[in-house]
């Protein structure tokens, strides 16, 4: 019964990590096309990728889009966060719920929404646009984490904060924020790794620069190559690390 | 630095309850002011719109004479001692005492030498840079003085300050914040529902009952000349005799028409007001005094309460001819 439970768990984690593994494991591949049977070990294709300008300026378009979308994702769901759970408004269920709520559309229809409204109002498409749509899809998840972080506790050193003579700013700066830290970390954490992989949104609202999984689609239609998974593998290495790290520095210390 | 309080003709209504009725309190500079009373009595309102954390649906609040009506607790002389003490768990404990000098803009040097002597006013000295987690229940409390004193209020206000530690924690700190208001002076508003708390620190006690003021004055004076019936039972035990026309349940009676209140410490067997003869129904030795049911003979329905000396060996059974040193007519 135990030994079965062993292989379930192992079935599990490879029916999981199988893709991952042999997308990581061809990217080594010394011949033409990532498939069996393996020809040999390489780093050529990691050397292609790295030496590849377009790639290179995709990955940093993308670090850029994923940073900045998730520092005024945070920033505003925060705000909003702390505003929700401190004053009690008519309809401020409502409010939460509408804040949340874009969490459960598709990223197609968000991505086609923005493309229409930005066409609408004559917004031309650039990092700019695939930036907005990132903050649209974090937001609802930054605001979640944030407003489930805040108790009792912060609001009684709030009141403390306020009535030793610090403004608002000062509440939020000096108290709020610090004892929100780990929260506040874990979703710019979280939203770093959702706009780093993202692809719908990034592929409908880009025209020239493009983020780097627009610019693995777009190797992907000339065909197989190793350097695809190259690419994949570091890729998966990027969200991992961030993950790892979140654990580390957030979860961890929380404990 | 301290200043006195005003409050004039105040109410508080929060939706259809009426947490305050028209109240008026005149709080010296200096003084050290209890707000006794049950939880809902309206306490905790009063110090609310004291500290500026709501503002009086009717009614004026002064401090030092000037009118607060639309000042932010920021803006006001006054901090405050919270219950759950809400201290600022990122911060060093020198940092959360200093905290209130930084929002007045006061360099670092003089804030860290600033904490560290409020640190030392409420024993902590040379702990400035421990963070609220290494502290016990009542350090953290005095953090929160500290912190609050920091500042040089006009008027401290305390919200149940020692609610949250233990009772023998608890008497200890009662002294220690009498002795710190003696010596920074400045006008301290405590509120409480605990009544000994109440009298260990007060200068006076002010009794609340449903968002009225019942009672005021200094604790002997509250405690032996209640003004009413709810002021004399949260102050301590007593009996309550009915008396009509100079009669009651023990028989003649001469006193007011009224509610006898009596103490069980006042009734004696030498107490002046005769209660006529009692059997003792039980007896228990409570350390300062032996604390006795009695039935008295002429009413076998009533049982009065009765704390007799220490040295007292009473038997269930017994019959004692008592009378009363003290009581009052409400």
């Amino acid at each position: 019964m135990k030994a079965l439970a062993w292989v379930y768990m192992a079935a599990a984690y490879v029916f999981v990590f199988l893709p991952v593994a042999v997308l990581v494991a061809f990217s080594f591949q010394d011949g033409r096309l990532p498939v069996p049977p393996f020809q040999g070990f390489s780093l050529k294709w990691y050397e292609k990728v790295l030496g590849d300008g377009d790639l290179m300026v995709a990955l940093g378009n993308s670090l850029l889009v994923a940073v900045v979308s998730s520092v005024v994702a945070l920033f505003l769901g925060f705000l909003a966060a702390h505003a929700l759970a401190r004053v009690r408004l008519p309809g401020s269920v409502l409010m939460r719920g509408v804040l949340i709520a874009p969490m459960t559309v598709s990223y197609l229809i968000v991505a086609l929404g923005l493309l229409h409204l930005f066409g609408m109002v004559g917004v031309k498409l650039s990092l700019w646009t695939v930036g907005a749509g990132h903050v649209v899809i974090n937001l609802p998840l930054c605001f979640a984490i944030c407003f489930a972080a805040m108790g009792d506790q912060q609001k009684a050193a709030e009141r403390a904060a306020r009535d030793l003579g610090a403004a608002e700013w000062q509440v939020l700066l000096l108290v709020s924020a610090p004892m929100l830290a780990a929260p506040l970390a874990a979703a710019f954490f979280l939203s770093v790794t959702f706009s780093w992989d993202e692809f719908i949104i990034a592929f409908l609202l880009t025209r020239f620069d493009v983020t780097l999984p627009v610019e693995i689609w777009s190797m992907l239609r000339s065909g197989l190559s190793p350097a695809t998974n190259a690419v994949g593998s570091l890729v998966f290495l990027v969200s991992v690390t961030l993950v790892v790290a979140l654990e580390l520095l957030v979860f961890r210390r929380a404990k | 630095m301290t200043a006195g309080v005003s409050v004039r003709g105040v109410s508080q209504r929060y939706g259809a309850a009426l947490a305050l009725d028209d109240v008026s309190l005149e709080i010296a500079a200096g003084e050290f002011v209890v707000l006794l009373g049950p939880s809902g009595c309206g306490k905790t309102t009063l110090l609310n719109l004291i500290g500026g954390f709501a503002e009086p649906t009717r009614g004026q609040v002064l401090i030092g004479g000037k009118d607060m009506a639309g000042v932010a607790p920021k803006a006001r002389p006054t901090t405050t001692v919270f219950q759950d003490y809400a201290l600022f768990p990122h911060m060093t404990l020198a940092e959360n005492v200093g905290f209130g000098l930084r929002m007045r803009g006061v360099g670092k040097a003089e804030r860290g030498a600033r904490a560290e002597e409020m640190l030392a006013l409420v024993g902590l000295q040379g702990r400035g840079a421990r963070r609220p987690h290494e502290l016990s229940g009542g350090q953290r409390q005095r953090v929160a003085l500290a912190r609050a004193l920091a500042v040089s209020p006009d008027v401290l206000l305390l919200d149940e300050p020692l609610g949250a530690l233990d009772l023998k924690l608890r008497r200890l700190m009662q002294d220690e914040l009498k002795a710190i208001q003696r010596r920074v002076g400045t006008t301290f508003v405590h509120v409480t529902h605990d009544q000994e708390e109440a009298m260990a620190i007060a200068d006076r006690i002010v009794v609340m009952n449903g968002g009225k003021i019942e009672d005021q004055g200094p604790p002997r004076e509250v405690y032996m000349r209640p003004k009413s019936l709810f002021s004399a039972g949260f102050m301590g035990e007593v009996n309550r005799i009915k008396v009509r026309d100079g009669v009651s349940v023990l028989g003649m009676m001469p006193v007011a028409d009224g509610v006898l209140c009596i103490r069980p410490e006042a009734i004696s067997e030498t107490g002046a007001l005769r209660l006529g003869p009692a059997r003792v129904r039980d007896a228990a030795f409570f350390g300062g005094y032996v604390r006795a049911h009695v039935v008295p003979v002429a009413a076998p329905d009533t049982v009065l309460v009765v704390h007799l000396p220490q040295g007292a060996e009473v038997q269930a059974g017994a019959v004692l001819d008592l009378g009363a040193s003290n009581y009052v007519v409400l």
